[in-house]
C-alpha cells in the first residue's frame, strides 16, 4: 500500500530547538569621553527631576494643594504649577502626546535614536544599575571571570552579590516611592510611609514599581529594547538617508588589523583600514553588538562606542571619529573624494517642527484663553412642558455650573428667548427674584433645578430657542448655553 | 481498552486508536501530560468545592458546606452596609426641616435623588413617572393644588392621604348632586355652563347665566367659594383657572356634578419611613409647582 514512502522523510525539519535565542549576558566595559559625560549629565537631570519634583511647592491659596505637580485622583484634578486641569480637559494630554510623538520623530530625523540612547527611562535606569554593578563587582573582565568561575562561593563573592542587589533594590524602591508621591501631598506621604501609616495602595504601588525597576533595569536590560519596545521598528521605518546615526565609517578603509601588521601590509602596498580590530566598541556596548556591522535594530545609539574608539584612535595617533554620527551618503561622498554635507534642515524636519509649533501653539492659546466659568443645561424630558393654572407655560431645566477658578463666585442667571419669561431656581430665594443670584464655591460644580415660565399668548411657537447666560457679578465673566423652550 | 501499541500506522509510525472507518484509521494522539494533570486537579478541586460550598441538592434543601456560605446572606450584608453608609445622610434628612432641606444644595440633591426613586416605586402608577398625572390623578408639576402646595401641605397629603381611611386623612368630596336628587338634569347643565364661564370657556347658546349663578351660590359656593376660587382646606378645586382634573367640557362637568368625585390617595405613613416621606415632599415640591 505505502511501499514507496519512507515515513522519516515526511517529518518536518528539526523542530526540537527552542523558539527563542538564549540571551548572551552583556558585560559593558567602563568608558570615558564626550558621550559618556553627556549621558552622566542627562542621567543626573532626568533622575533629579523624577525624584525631587514632587517636593517642589506651589502656592495656590488656602485650601488648595500646594504641590507643584500633583495628580489628585480622588478629587479628579491635575495640577502642574500654574495649570489646573479638570477631567473633561483631558484633551490637553492628547495634544501633549501628539507633540511628544512628533518630537520623537524630529529627534529621529535629526540624530537617530537620541531618545533611546540618552533619555529613555529604560536606558537611564539600566545605565545606573550597570554603574552600581561595576562599582561593586568590578569592570567587564572581572565580572565575566566571576560569573564564569565554577569555584564554590566564598564569603567575599557572596557579600558582593548581596551588596549589589541591595543597592539595586534601594534604587528600585526609591523609584517606586517617588512615583506615588505624584499622587498625593509628598511631604505628608513620606511621613506616613516612614511611620507605616500610609494607605495600603501606596505600599502596593511602591512594591509594583520596585519590582518592575529591579527586573527591567537589573535583569531584562537590553532585551526590553530588542524584544519588547516597538520604537526600534517604528524608528527604522521613519528614518531617511539624511538622518545622522551612530555609524562605523567604513570609508576609512578595510581591512582591520593591528598597527604593526598594518604597517607591514602598507609597506607591501596593500589596502589597510584605520580600525585595529581591538573590539573596544563591542566591549563598551550596553546591547552587546558590533557597530561595525552597520545600523542594527539592537543599537540604541548611546554613543559609547564613539568614546571607546576615540580613546583608541588618540592612543595610536589616528584621526578620531572612526565611529561617529554620520550617514551613508557622506561615507560615499568621502569615498568619492567629495566633502561631506549635513542637512539638518530638510522637508522632513521642517514639517515635524511645523507640526510641533502648530499643536503646541494651539494648545498654549486654548489653555491661556480657556474659560474658568462654564454652564451646561439639560431640558427636562418628562414632562417636557407644564401648563400652569393661569394658562402660562413652564419648562424645567437641570443647570450645571462649573467654577474652575480658585475663588468663590457670585453669579446671576438670565434666560433669553421666550417673551416675558421669568426664571426661578429651586431652593434659592434670591434678593433679585427675576434674576437669581447664586454662590458657586471655588473649584467645584453646582447643579441647580431652574424653571422658566412664560405666558402662552406671548409665545405661540411650539419651540423657542432659549439662551442661558451665567454672569459673574464681580468680574463680568460670562458663560452661556442654549436649549429650547417648548410648549405642551 | 484497545491496546494502542499493537496497531502501528506504517505511514506515520504512530499507534492508532483501533477505530476504523472505510479503511481510514484514527491516529492515537494523546493529550499533553500537563493537560491531563490539570484535568485531574480540577476534579480534586471540585471535591473540595462540594465540601466547603453548598453543592448537593437534598429532598427539601441542599448541603450547606463547611463555609456556611449563601449568596442571600451576602446580599443581606451588602444591603446592611449600604444602609450604614447612607445612615448619616438619611438621618440628616430626618432632622432637618423641609425648608432647610430645600435650601441646602447637598440635602436637596439627596432628597431629590431619594424622592425620585421612591416616587417611581410608589407614586408613578397613578401620577405617572414624570408626575404628570392623568384624568383624576393630579399633575404634580403644575401650580394647581387641591390640598395646598406648600412643603408642609404636600408632606401632610403624602403622610395621611386623601380619603384613605387614615384618621388624619384629608376628607371632603364632590357630592353627587344628580344621583342624590339635589339638582335636576337641566339645572346641572345650567350650572355646568356657569362653571365653564368662570374660567372664560364658551357656553351653550341660550343658557341662563343668572339661573346658573343662583344654583352655584346655593349648592357649590359652600366649598368652592362664592367666586369659585376653591378651598384647599376641603380639597375643593379652583374652578376659575385653566387646569381641570376631570375635564372641562360640558359632558365631563355634567358627569362630575351628577355623579360626584371622590378620588383616593393612600396614606404613606407607616409604609415609608419619615425621612423618606420628607424626601418625597421635597421632591414633589421641587418639581416646580410647589408654593
Amino acid at each position: 500500500m505505502n511501499k514507496t514512502v519512507n515515513p522519516n522523510e515526511l517529518k518536518p525539519a528539526d523542530d526540537t530547538g527552542p523558539l527563542y535565542a538564549a540571551r548572551k549576558k552583556v558585560y559593558p566595559q567602563s568608558v570615558s569621553g564626550t558621550f559618556r559625560r553627556i549621558k552622566w549629565t542627562l542621567m543626573a537631570i532626568c533622575l533629579g527631576v523624577y525624584y525631587f519634583l514632587p517636593f517642589v511647592r506651589w502656592n495656590r491659596g488656602l485650601g488648595a494643594p500646594s504641590q507643584a505637580v500633583l495628580i489628585d485622583l480622588p478629587n479628579s484634578r491635575f495640577y502642574f504649577f500654574f495649570i489646573e486641569l479638570w477631567p473633561q480637559e483631558v484633551y490637553y494630554f492628547t495634544g501633549l502626546l501628539i507633540v511628544a510623538a512628533v518630537a520623537l520623530f524630529l529627534m529621529n530625523s535629526v540624530g537617530g535614536r537620541i531618545w533611546c540612547g540618552y533619555l529613555c527611562p529604560q536606558t537611564v535606569w539600566t545605565d545606573l544599575f550597570y554603574a552600581v554593578e561595576r562599582l561593586v563587582e568590578g569592570d567587564r573582565r572581572e565580572r565575566m571571570k566571576k560569573d564564569k568561575s565554577s569555584d564554590p562561593l566564598k564569603l567575599e563573592r557572596i557579600s558582593e552579590i548581596v551588596l549589589k542587589h541591595s543597592i539595586w533594590l534601594m534604587i528600585a524602591w526609591w523609584t517606586g516611592g517617588a512615583w506615588v508621591l505624584y499622587f498625593t501631598d509628598a511631604p505628608t506621604l513620606v511621613k506616613e510611609l516612614v511611620t507605616f501609616q500610609a494607605p495600603m495602595i501606596a505600599y502596593i504601588w511602591i512594591g509594583i514599581l520596585t519590582a518592575t525597576t529591579y527586573v527591567l533595569a537589573g535583569f531584562m536590560r537590553e532585551q526590553v529594547c530588542t524584544y519588547m519596545c516597538p520604537w526600534p521598528r517604528i524608528q527604522a521605518a521613519l528614518t531617511d538617508e539624511w538622518a545622522l546615526n551612530v555609524t562605523y565609517r567604513y570609508d576609512r578603509g578595510e581591512k582591520r588589523t593591528s598597527v604593526k601588521k598594518a604597517a607591514e601590509l602598507r609597506a607591501l602596498g596593500q589596502q589597510v583600514g584605520d580600525c585595529v580590530d581591538c573590539y573596544q566598541c563591542v566591549a563598551v556596548c550596553p546591547t552587546g553588538i558590533d557597530i561595525r556591522n552597520g545600523p542594527q535594530l539592537e543599537c540604541i545609539q548611546c554613543g559609547l562606542c564613539i568614546d571607546a574608539c576615540d580613546n583608541v584612535m588618540a592612543k595610536i595617533g589616528r584621526p578620531k571619529r572612526l565611529i561617529g554620527y554620520d550617514n551613508d551618503i557622506n561615507i560615499h561622498r568621502r569615498q568619492e573624494g567629495k566633502a561631506p554635507i549635513y542637512r539638518i534642515v530638510r522637508p522632513r524636519t521642517i514639517v515635524y517642527s511645523a507640526i510641533i509649533v502648530a499643536i503646541g501653539g494651539f494648545m498654549t492659546y486654548t489653555l491661556a484663553t480657556r474659560s474658568l466659568l462654564d454652564v451646561n443645561v439639560l431640558h427636562d424630558r418628562n414632562p417636557i412642558a407644564v401648563k400652569l393654572s393661569d394658562g402660562s407655560i413652564r419648562n424645567a431645566y437641570t443647570v450645571r455650573l462649573l467654577n474652575k477658578s480658585g475663588y468663590d463666585r457670585v453669579i446671576a442667571i438670565d434666560a433669553n428667548g421666550p417673551a416675558n419669561a421669568t426664571i426661578h431656581v429651586i431652593g434659592v430665594d434670591s434678593v433679585t427674584p427675576d434674576r437669581p443670584m447664586i454662590v458657586i464655591p471655588r473649584d467645584s460644580t453646582s447643579e441647580l433645578r431652574l424653571l422658566v415660565t412664560a405666558p402662552a399668548e406671548n409665545n405661540p411657537e411650539k419651540s423657542i430657542p432659549v439662551r442661558f447666560l451665567v454672569t459673574d457679578i464681580g468680574l463680568g465673566e460670562v458663560a452661556s448655553a442654549t436649549d429650547n423652550f417648548v410648549s405642551p | 481498552m484497545t491496546d494502542h501499541s499493537s496497531d502501528i500506522d506504517s505511514l506515520s509510525g504512530k499507534s492508532t486508536t483501533g477505530h476504523e472507518w472505510d479503511g481510514i484509521k484514527e491516529l492515537n494522539t494523546p493529550l499533553p501530560r500537563w493537560w491531563v494533570i490539570t484535568f485531574y486537579l480540577t476534579i480534586l478541586w471540585s471535591i473540595g468545592y462540594w465540601i466547603v460550598y453548598p453543592a448537593w441538592p437534598l429532598i427539601s434543601s441542599n448541603t450547606i458546606g463547611v463555609f456556611g456560605y449563601s449568596s442571600r446572606a451576602d446580599v443581606a450584608v451588602e444591603l446592611a452596609n449600604l444602609e450604614k453608609i447612607r445612615g448619616d445622610k438619611m438621618a440628616a434628612l430626618g432632622t432637618a426641616s423641609l425648608a432647610d432641606i430645600e435650601k441646602d444644595p447637598a440635602l436637596l440633591a439627596l432628597a431629590r435623588a431619594k424622592g425620585k426613586t421612591v416616587f417611581g416605586d410608589n407614586c408613578a402608577p397613578c401620577h405617572g413617572t414624570g408626575a404628570t398625572g392623568s384624568k383624576g390623578y393630579p399633575n404634580l408639576n403644575d401650580d394647581e393644588w387641591l390640598w395646598g402646595g406648600s412643603l408642609d401641605q404636600i408632606m401632610q397629603t403624602i403622610q395621611f392621604g386623601v380619603r384613605s381611611g387614615h384618621a388624619k386623612s384629608h376628607e371632603g368630596q364632590m357630592l353627587a348632586f344628580g344621583k342624590d336628587g339635589v339638582l335636576k338634569p337641566d339645572e346641572i347643565v345650567t350650572v355646568a355652563n356657569y362653571v365653564r364661564s368662570l374660567s372664560g370657556l364658551s357656553t351653550r347658546n341660550g343658557y341662563d347665566a343668572a339661573k346658573g349663578e343662583k344654583i352655584f351660590a346655593e349648592n357649590c359656593a359652600a366649598c368652592h367659594g362664592d367666586a369659585g376660587k376653591g378651598n384647599p382646606e376641603l380639597g375643593a378645586p379652583n374652578l376659575t383657572d385653566k387646569i381641570w382634573l376631570y375635564g372641562s367640557d360640558e359632558a365631563s362637568l355634567v358627569e362630575t356634578i351628577s355623579q360626584g368625585r371622590a378620588g383616593v390617595m393612600p396614606a404613606w405613613e407607616g409604609r415609608l419611613d419619615p425621612a423618606t416621606i420628607k424626601a418625597m415632599a421635597v421632591y414633589v415640591h421641587s418639581l416646580g409647582g410647589g408654593k
